[in-house]
């Protein structure tokens, strides 16, 4: 197994980046050059990380990137794959896509790379709503969260993403959280390793859109695994498997109270007991679809 | 050199068969089609040694070139109409990116209704895109401007993408003799792929993040001074393509008996060629007509335009395309700069050829010699715009 001391001590986002403080995508892209190095291109679609990279002619992260039109990125990564063999170049294309730009705007182009198993990574950061443009609902902003445009709590769940990469029959599909870096990490190495169209769902708490302080980002990711709200699992050729410590989860008896979860954000204040039923209810029925598929 | 039968949708992929592409990626659409499914057994044969992408969508297919081609590959697609609509957010990007790539648009109308004919609308959206922007009038100049447009987009002095416009069904899907010339002479001619930058080298370079405004203003400004230098590259490039394959088309604009004529008839694209067929015959009945054919709408010949418009009595343009609410794209070009062409010179557009209505000899000629009947009675024109409906 991976251990922390195995990790590169170089600085992939490199100090002064114009993240918000305790801003997840930061973490998330360090780990990212942590397990690739200098060897990838990431291929970035409007979102908080076109922002976190600062102001040319200087960028923040110490890797190539390629700035991307916000439906564009799964099929720009395809178009660097696919000329790989030909020209004998080296790079690992890795998309790093925002929920607005995977699960909506860009679905069309994430299925079809995925269809046509292009051999690239794709990394969804999922902060769970439009957080660049001011904190709108996406498709994957879950139940019952404030948004600026769903005041009253969202009245839908958040799309099964993860799955609905699953169905595309693709080689590799995982979860993952930023409060596990070293679980993120290995998962992001092994897909490196297999050809092919690989997914990685990277949840990433934000404490502006999520409305936490600013220190509790880990914190706030680690509950959401602990009460069961998010998932840790990944499927080599189909085969599903859930990874510590979701592994523990699965007795529901062993998770803790969802409400833990809810209070410490603010976008679910003032839900009722029927609201607060309902996201338990969809936890539940989350877990029972993945158990079937293990 | 071959000569051979060839629709124009097939002309472009010869012509793509010889540029040495790395890569080709289209979606289906009518009247492109044939295109892709020809490139398509080619490299399914091995008769091009590029990878194939089957996207999702004319979205896709060109943000799966620019991919490609931003790391050094030499790319292309074919798309129409509502494919190129769809695409118009890529064009952007990648003129922006300054990335060479070539594109041919089989030229169709936008719906609703929906409607499979001929319109030069879809392209002539694209103007402001950055992108070089051409037209053929023949299936043989398809094959040569296809091949012209790699060496022009890659030479430094450019770094443009382009694309080749041909119209629908009358170019598209109509046979016409064409001369394919010989491999290795398109190949000393295109040398290797040439590129500002590429992402998948060593160095890290970030493509894209935000600039400062005065810096961003300047990059605006800077393909802005490419469109005018590649105005010059487009002429030497022509030049040198007529010397190695025996044929040239004047670079940005032909003249076809245009020297010493009263009255230019001003066009782009397949129906140039009846417009030539009408000067002929009308120079055979005594009128003093030519024809000025505009090859290039992007970057705008203005100069050779100008040239040839001052000191003639009328100019009658032919848009088959419409800025609603406004004129005809190559009509507006043209009054952009009438002052510099002077007074004694009479400009009318004409919007004809809509939604695949057709055009022919006939209605050309009628509309000339009504054009140049009114300036020799009346001195001037009673409508300086009008639609032939
Ligand atoms: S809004 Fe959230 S995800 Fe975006 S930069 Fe700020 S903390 Fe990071």
């Amino acid at each position: 197994m991976l251990s922390i001391k195995d990790l590169p001590k170089e600085k992939y986002v490199l100090p002064g980046h114009s993240a918000c403080p305790g801003c997840p995508e930061s973490l998330g892209l360090r780990f990212v050059g942590m397990a690739l190095g200098k060897d990838v291109i990431l291929v970035i679609p409007a979102g908080c990380s076109s922002i976190i990279q600062g102001v040319m002619p200087s960028s923040s992260l110490s890797m190539r990137v390629l700035n991307v039109p916000f439906a564009s990125a799964a099929a720009v990564a395809a178009g660097i794959s696919n000329i790989r063999g030909l020209l004998d170049i080296k790079v690992i294309p890795v998309v790093w896509a925002g929920d607005g730009a995977t699960a909506d705007i860009g679905f069309a182009s994430l299925s079809g790379a995925a269809e046509r198993n292009d051999d690239l990574i794709y990394v969804c950061v999922d902060n769970e709503a439009y957080m660049n443009t001011g904190i709108q609902r996406s498709s994957l902003t879950p139940y019952g969260a404030w948004t600026t445009t769903s005041v009253t709590g969202k009245k839908e769940g958040k799309k099964e993403l993860p799955l609905i990469m699953l169905i595309h029959k693709v080689p590799y599909i995982a979860t993952a959280s930023i409060a596990y870096p070293i679980d993120f990490i290995s998962k992001l190495r092994k897909a490196a390793s297999i050809k092919g169209f690989k997914y990685i769902h990277l949840h990433a708490p934000c404490p502006v859109g999520w409305r936490f302080d600013p220190s509790k980002t880990v914190e706030v990711a680690r509950l959401a695994i602990e009460v069961g709200a998010w998932i840790l699992f990944e499927a080599e050729e189909g085969r599903v498997r859930i990874n510590p410590p979701s592994t523990i989860y699965v007795d529901k008896s062993k998770r803790r109270d969802v409400r833990e979860y809810l209070d410490i954000q603010g976008r679910f204040k003032g839900l009722d007991g029927r609201e607060i039923d309902v996201i338990k209810k969809l936890i539940d029925d989350n877990w029972n679809v993945l158990l079937k598929l293990t | 050199m071959t000569i051979k039968v060839l629709t124009g949708n097939y002309a472009v992929a010869e012509a793509v068969k010889l540029s040495g592409v790395n890569l080709i990626t289209a979606y289906p659409i009518t009247p492109q089609t044939p295109i892709v499914e020809k490139l398509s057994e080619y490299v399914d044969l091995g008769l091009i040694k590029a990878s194939f992408v089957r996207v999702e969508s004319e979205f896709s297919a060109l943000a799966v070139a620019y991919g490609a081609s931003i790391c050094g590959a030499r790319s292309f697609t074919a798309t129409s109409s509502h494919g190129l609509l769809y695409m118009h957010e890529m064009l952007w990007w990648v003129a922006g990116s300054r990335v060479p790539l070539v594109m041919a648009v089989v030229t169709r109308a936008i719906g609703p209704p929906w409607n499979i004919w001929d319109e030069h609308t879809d392209l002539l959206d694209q103007r402001d895109t950055g992108w070089l922007i051409s037209f053929a009038e023949d299936n043989q100049e398809v094959l040569d401007t296809i091949i012209q447009l790699y060496r022009i987009t890659e030479d430094p002095r450019v770094y443009l993408p382009g694309i080749l416009g041909l119209d629908g069904f009358l170019l598209s899907h109509t046979s016409e003799p064409v001369d394919i010339p010989d491999e290795h002479i398109i190949k000393s001619f295109l040398k290797p792929r040439s590129q500002p930058y590429t992402l998948c080298g060593d160095e890290l370079i970030t493509m894209g993040n935000l600039p400062r405004a005065r810096d961003a203003m300047f990059m605006r400004y800077d393909i802005h001074l490419s469109m005018e230098r590649a105005k010059r590259v487009i002429k030497e490039v022509d030049l040198e393509y007529s010397k190695l394959v025996g044929r040239s088309y004047g670079g940005l604009v032909e003249c076809y008996r245009c020297e010493n004529s009263k009255y230019l008839l001003v066009g782009m694209g397949a129906w140039v060629g009846n417009m030539k067929d009408v000067c002929d015959e009308l120079r055979d009945e005594g009128y003093s007509v030519g024809v000025l054919k505009v090859r290039f709408f992007r970057p705008f010949p203005y100069e050779e335009v100008v040239g040839h418009l001052s000191g003639i009595r009328g100019a009658l343009v032919f848009d088959r395309s419409i800025s609603l609410g406004s004129l005809g794209h190559l009509h507006l070009e043209i009054l952009a700069r009438a002052s510099s062409i002077g007074k004694h010179t009479i400009i009318k557009g004409l919007i004809a050829g809509l939604a695949g209505v057709d055009v022919g000899v006939k209605e050309i000629k009628e509309s000339t010699i009504k054009f140049i009947n009114e300036i020799e009675e009346l001195g001037y024109v009673k409508d300086s715009s009008e639609w032939l409906l």
